[in-house]
């Protein structure tokens, strides 16, 4: 009996000692936090975005946190021996930033349960693998109200990446919010089959202005298409990052990804001991979801729509996927009143009524 | 439609270009015996460098040189490691791809986000003014007339000139060519170093007319398709040229076609140069004779000069 107590005190000592030691250990050294990339920093869209946000973090927490990354990862099996380095050098918060690193992470997620994982747009959780994405469509939804009001031609040109479900869905909520203001618009697109290429995204954007398109936006990263709008004397919109100085005169505005809020609260909660998993779908109202200064060409009632619509969104009054709204043989898929779940918009496998050409299976 | 029409073509045009560079220099090299797999990273190292000096100094023509001289200088160690000292011309111009991603990248950080104005169109007095064929054949940028007669200059030196013929001979049969006196190594340096000096023209391109700007690995795979180029070309300037416009016709084709909403699957168009690579290296290998013709024997072999 005797015995069995002081074992026990010798263990809640070393149980204290422990507990006491890792705050303090917290405190001298700096949390160390791993970001993997799928594309080079430099791409001037959605990986040098997610660098901003890691630039963020260095930023607001100074002393507490040092970062690395790495950079062009390819999505597979690489990833995974990637994310397991990362995981055991010591990184407390490894940031996965692409959808195809989804099933390494988890993997390595459940080798390394003391690390937390923070994965970008991907669907599978963890204890300590965390979800979160942001509502892109919400800004293209305001684009579309901006691009309906101004196109004359009726024609807006779509350079598109690849026919997966994030892409699909800003196409329909761009169609779809353009046609409210303006019915006899219409959506063409062309993929590109690649996030980014800037000369075939360029040599898109021809071929769509070519065909009639009077106004250019694009789901893909290189800012080669509003180049394109530029020397042909068009506008159109930024994607991922603000383009204007590539196309001073063609950028009405852009879409910006905004990482940096969530990133500094995510890093912050590790520290503070109060990171929990969560899945996040976050969009204009939060911040993640920013746009680029208008530009100069933009009208002052396009501007005041432009603002209603987001304005909308954020209070929730406005939503980019409320009914009525038909399909591509005009047929109405959903009713007056209703909105699409986001469950139907994380598997958005149609286009809308609006959109020319099929949708590539 | 006429309109149309002659803006794909020109579309077309911009994007055959910096194919005929990067592929007119890489046929050279071959037909001298050597094989360099580096073409993708030449081309990097000739776009960086070509919007790295346009942006320092303002003037489109020290671009295009610098482009041209950063392709040279990338060949040059390609040349040292695999004619000097004997490496492994595939290993070797693999990591010469890989390096010049890398080395592109380093130097470019700064660069990312700078905007340029591109290189100015030359119209040809008079000539541009044919209805249609003026602006398709005579209203381009400087590189655009460069290459063509880039592609005459390689066809007439290769079949009509003396040193055309040493240096065909010498990717022949390297042997044979040592026999007789000719400087083998000397031969394959110049070619080695000519290769890369037009994959850098052809980055120069990249950056500075078709999209003018810099990103990391903008070349996206043009070396490679360069490099398919060669073969399918069967290592003739002329058919080179048209394959060039072939495959860049293809490209800017097939997303005409989505536009105008043809349902044909942009996966199969996008692999559609490397599978007229394969039938063309299926049809060749049917006609012995052709290759014989045509195909440099001693291709991606070393060279040791046993006299």
């Amino acid at each position: 009996m005797h015995r069995r107590s002081l074992l026990r005190k010798a263990l809640l000592v070393g149980a204290v000692l422990a507990v006491s030691t890792i705050p303090a250990l917290a405190q001298d050294d700096p949390l160390k936090i791993g970001f993997v990339y799928v594309g080079p920093v430099g791409d001037h869209g959605w990986t040098y975005r997610h660098d901003i946000g890691r630039q963020a973090i260095e930023e607001a927490l100074g002393e507490a946190v040092s970062t690395t990354f790495v950079e062009s990862v390819p999505e597979g099996a690489d990833a995974e021996r990637v994310i397991r380095k990362l995981a055991s050098e010591g990184h407390g918060l490894i940031f996965t930033t692409s959808f195809g690193f989804m099933n390494p992470t988890v993997k390595v997620a459940r080798e390394f349960p003391d690390v937390k994982f923070e994965h970008a747009t991907g669907y599978k959780q963890a204890d300590n693998l965390s979800t979160y994405s942001a509502r892109f469509y919400e800004g293209r939804a305001v684009i579309g109200t901006m691009a309906g009001m101004m196109t004359k031609s009726n024609v807006v040109g779509y350079v598109a990446s690849f026919p997966i479900p994030e892409v699909v869905r800003g196409i329909n909520a761009f169609t779809i919010a353009m046609r409210k203001v303006n019915p006899e618009a219409e959506t063409k697109v062309v993929w590109v089959n690649s996030w980014y290429d800037p000369g075939k995204e360029a040599d898109a954007a021809r071929a769509l202005i070519d065909q009639g398109a009077d106004i250019i936006t694009q789901h893909t990263d290189s800012p080669a298409p509003l180049q394109v709008a530029e020397e042909r004397g068009i506008v159109g919109f930024g994607q991922a990052s603000d383009m204007a100085a590539f196309a001073e005169k063609a950028q009405l505005t852009s879409i910006i990804d905004d990482w940096n809020d969530y990133y500094v609260e995510r890093a912050q909660a590790v520290i503070d001991g109060s990171w929990e998993s969560q899945d996040v779908w976050m969009g204009i109202d939060s911040g993640m979801v920013g746009f680029a200064d208008y530009s100069e060409a933009v009208p002052n009632d396009v501007k005041e729509a432009a603002e209603v619509i987001k304005a909308g969104i954020v209070e929730g009054s406005m939503h980019p996927f409320q009914g009525p709204i038909n399909d591509q043989s005009g047929e109405e898929i959903v009713a007056e009143g209703e909105m699409v779940d986001d469950q139907t918009l994380l598997g958005m496998n149609y286009y809308v009524e609006g959109v020319q050409g099929e949708l590539p299976k | 439609m006429n309109e149309t029409v002659l803006l794909t073509l020109l579309t077309v045009v911009t994007a055959a270009t910096p194919l005929v560079y990067a592929a007119i220099g890489e046929l050279v090299v071959e037909r001298s015996g050597v094989l360099n797999l580096g073409v993708e990273g030449m081309l990097l190292a000739g776009a960086v460098s070509g919007f790295a000096a346009t942006h320092a100094s303002g003037s489109a023509t020290l671009g295009v040189v610098a482009g041209f001289l950063a392709g040279v200088a990338l060949a040059a160690v390609f040349a040292f490691l695999t004619l000097s000292l004997q490496s492994s011309q595939v290993a070797t111009g693999l990591a010469l791809t890989i390096f010049g991603v890398g080395l592109s990248a380093l130097v470019g950080q700064s660069l990312v986000g700078v905007a340029l104005g591109g290189l100015p169109d030359i119209a040809v007095p008079g000539l541009s003014a044919i209805p249609f064929l003026g602006p398709l054949l005579f209203e381009h940028d400087a590189l655009v007339y460069g290459s063509f007669a880039l592609v005459a200059g390689v066809a007439w030196f290769l079949s009509r000139t003396r040193a055309g013929l040493v240096l065909r001979a010498v990717g022949d049969s390297h042997d044979a060519a040592h026999a007789l006196g000719y400087p083998v190594i000397r031969v394959r340096y110049l070619a080695t170093l000519f290769g890369g000096g037009c994959a850098g023209l052809g980055g120069a391109y990249l950056s500075l007319a078709y999209t003018p700007m810099w990103a990391e690995n903008m070349s996206a795979g043009r070396g490679w398709i360069a490099l398919a180029l060669v073969v399918f070309a069967v290592w003739q300037p002329g058919r080179l040229l048209l394959g060039a416009y072939l495959f860049g016709g293809i490209g800017v084709l097939q997303l005409h076609g989505q536009a105008l909403g043809l349902a044909v699957p942009s996966q199969l168009m996008s692999m559609l140069p490397y599978l007229a690579t394969i039938l063309v290296l299926v049809l060749i290998s049917r006609d012995a004779g052709r290759i014989r013709r045509n195909a440099p024997a001693s291709i991606g072999k070393p060279f040791h000069p046993t006299v």
